[in-house]
């Protein structure tokens, strides 16, 4: 049981570790690892780019059990991590296709090459984005959790579906994918990077659903106390005519 | 003593910013009939909506019957007929097949023939082919008694019944009113029109704000609402 | 069972009185056809390519003005929750509106073959096939569809939610059913339909079961 100091201080101590880790590891991928054979200096982007994708699927799977959680249960509490997952993870999902961008241009002279994890780290953008929309647009808390809920459940289960579509659309037209994995020995950088981005991610959710419980709870604050006005407030209603 | 049909317990219900309904706490026994009066947006329609579980309570907890509100929803469902404010009805419909529909959907006889003596009790067998979107509101308010009498169920509620309607709607109500007293049924009936209601009930309830002001006769809550005609009630919000 | 009966009864009553509305969808899926064309241009080569996703592109488009519409009458006067007080079934009600939004797509995709046969020059002689993909991508439109519909009728500015919703989640039956029309309208050496057909098929199965379960917590107050 951590004491209630260590506990606030806690997401700021993930932020700071992984922070640092992503510095390390960043440095050493852009400085210290040798490129790679064929692909030459852009090939760096990996050491940042793989670990973000594993984090934005995590972020949002974190979303997804957050929102089963609270269909099932019903604590206000997994509404506000249901919140911060989907945020970061869309942050991250955005991230993603940024870098996909810029590793796609100078390698094969387009800004998007319609690789099938990249494009389905897009449309899961847009769907998650969405979420965020309709967030917006509900002001009674209880059916704007319960039907984010509902809306993170489908778009999530949609996930494996759009993946394997468009991997089979577009099987026929691209003959290369990206490039896998850093097959180099050089796997410090990119696990110091994973893990880094992992607390940045871990400390960032924390950071934003509680920010989100403070305003669930401002929101379902209890009625005010009676006032003199109002006297005899309970009472059983008499048989007496 | 027999335990009491109505059972709630500190119900409270927010919309946005303002609470409704505050810590509303009721026992209401089987069989009475009994009047919930107040002000507009005192909570007589959302307490109504509650115990009909159209709405959920925010706080608190109620049951009807023994079976809780929440828990056992679609049990109180089978005991609870509700008299609304929205008429439930499909406007591109006629009467006839609004009625047909809420009868299919309870699973009885949703023929003509047996519908089209409902409809003529509240006066609408002439306009029962019509589209509902060519009915007065008084007429809405006459199918929605109609889609009530489809049922029938240890508690009624009725929530302001005389809205919209004329002088033979009125005599409609106090019959239904009566009928239904008569038949052992347990009625709340939210209405303003205390002096016309409160002599047929055993007891009434005086909501202000959204709490509970008083509880006792009728005649005691009749007076004690023309005493104080002008006091606004509290505004519960952050 | 019965449930399901009476829902779909209602909708039937509901589609015949409203029927002047689908006549309003289906010149506007005409117009967007036409306005395709006008994107790429009077080579009849190219239009031929392009002509499954036109038609499909087409059928999404009015997908949103049908469901978007499919739940102002049980919304307007609060039908659906007079009849939800009556201890009907959520699931009956979602499958009776998802099946009823189904038709009228599938309706209204058969509808624009002949307008993409005469524009585009594209068409085929296997329309039982090509009834059968109108039918599968229809309904994966219409499950996922009429679930939001039922959540943005209620929620503000519903013309945008629903759309942003629904299109992201609906690509793979998108890309499946243009494919799948463009092959037998193009032709398919290679065999490719059944994978598509499969991922329809897929695609249903999951999301009627999904979205039939989460129905009830959508309109349920919370």
């Amino acid at each position: 049981m951590t004491s209630p100091r260590l506990s606030r201080r806690l997401p700021l101590l993930f932020i700071l570790v992984g922070a640092a880790l992503l510095l390390c590891g960043s440095y050493i991928g852009l400085f210290v690892a040798p490129p790679e054979r064929m692909m030459g200096e852009v090939q760096r982007l990996m050491y940042v780019h793989v670990p973000t994708a594993w984090n934005s699927m995590l972020a949002l799977t974190f979303a997804f059990i957050a929102a089963l959680a609270y269909l099932i249960g019903g604590a206000w509490k997994w509404d506000a991590r249901m919140e911060a997952g989907i945020e970061v993870g869309v942050v991250l999902a955005f991230l993603l296709c940024v870098q996909g961008s810029i590793w796609a241009k100078p390698t094969w002279g387009v800004w998007w090459d319609w690789d099938p994890r990249l494009t389905t780290t897009a449309v899961l953008l847009l769907a998650f984005a969405g979420i965020i929309a309709l967030r917006r647009f509900v002001d009674d808390p209880g059916r704007r959790a319960t039907w984010s809920a509902v809306a993170t459940i489908i778009a999530f289960a949609d996930v494996p579906i759009v993946y394997f579509s468009v991997k089979w659309w577009n099987s026929l037209h691209q003959l290369q994918s990206t490039p896998q994995t850093v097959s180099s020995a050089f796997h410090l950088p990119l696990r110091m990077n994973a893990f880094g981005i992992l607390f940045l991610m871990i400390g960032w959710i924390m950071l934003r659903s509680r920010i989100a419980q403070a305003r669930l709870e401002s929101e379902l604050a209890p009625p005010p106390a009676a006032t003199s006005f109002s006297d005899n407030a309970h009472a059983t209603a008499g048989g007496h005519r | 003593m027999a335990s009491p049909m109505i059972e709630a317990r500190g119900i409270s219900r927010r919309f946005g910013r303002r609470w409704a309904l505050v810590d509303v706490t009721l026992s209401i026994p089987r069989g009475s009939t009994t009047l919930i009066a107040g002000r507009n947006g005192s909570g007589k329609s959302t307490l109504l909506r509650v115990l009909a579980t159209a709405i959920r309570p925010t706080l608190g907890s109620a049951t009807i019957q023994g079976h809780d509100l929440v828990a056992a929803q679609q049990d109180v469902r089978g005991s609870v007929n509700l008299l609304g404010h929205a008429p439930y009805s499909y406007d591109p419909l006629s009467a006839l097949q609004n009625l047909q529909i809420a009868a299919r959907f309870l699973e009885i006889e949703s023929n003509e023939a047996v519908l089209r003596p409902l409809l003529a009790r509240v006066g609408l067998e002439g306009r029962r082919h019509d589209p509902v979107s060519s009915f007065s509101a008084g007429m809405r308010k006459r199918l929605s008694i109609a889609r009530v009498l489809l049922r029938t169920l240890p508690v009624t509620l009725l929530d302001e019944p005389y809205a919209n309607l004329d002088a033979a709607g009125f005599t409609l109500i106090d019959d239904l009113i009566r009928d239904l007293h008569q038949s052992g049924s347990t009625v709340l009936v939210a209405s303003h029109m205390v002096d016309r209601v409160a002599p047929i009930c055993d007891s009434a309830v005086l909501l202000e704000g959204g709490r509970v002001a008083s509880i006792g006769t009728g005649s005691a809550v009749s007076e004690r609402i023309s005493s104080n005609p002008d006091k606004t009630p509290p505004r519960n919000e952050q | 069972m019965n449930q399901l009966l009476a829902a779909l009864w209602k909708e039937g009553l509901l589609q015949w009185n409203l029927r002047s509305r689908f006549f309003a969808v289906a010149v506007f899926g005409t117009t967007s056809l036409l306005l395709f064309s006008f994107a790429i241009g009077p080579s009849a080569h190219a239009l031929r390519q392009y002509s499954a996703g036109f038609l499909w592109l087409a059928l999404l488009l009015s997908s949103t003005l049908t469901l978007s519409e499919s739940f102002h009458a049980e919304t307007e006067h609060r039908a659906l929750e007079g009849l939800l007080l009556l201890q009907a079934s959520p699931r009956a009600l979602f499958y009776g509106k998802a099946i009823a939004n189904w038709l009228q797509l599938a309706i209204l995709g058969m509808m624009l073959v002949p307008i993409m046969v005469v524009l585009y020059d594209a068409g085929t002689t296997d329309l039982f096939r090509l009834a059968g993909i109108i039918l599968l991508g229809s309904a994966g439109l219409s499950a996922p569809g009429t679930l939001y519909a039922a959540m943005v009728t209620q929620a503000r500015a519903q013309q945008t939610l629903l759309p942003l919703l629904l299109f992201p989640l609906v690509v793979p039956v998108l890309l499946a059913s243009v494919k799948a029309t463009s092959l037998l309208i193009l032709g398919d050496p290679m065999g490719q339909t059944p994978s598509w057909i499969g991922l329809l098929l897929c695609f249903n199965a999951i999301y009627w079961s999904l979205c039939g379960l989460l129905f009830g917590r959508v309109v349920e107050d919370s």
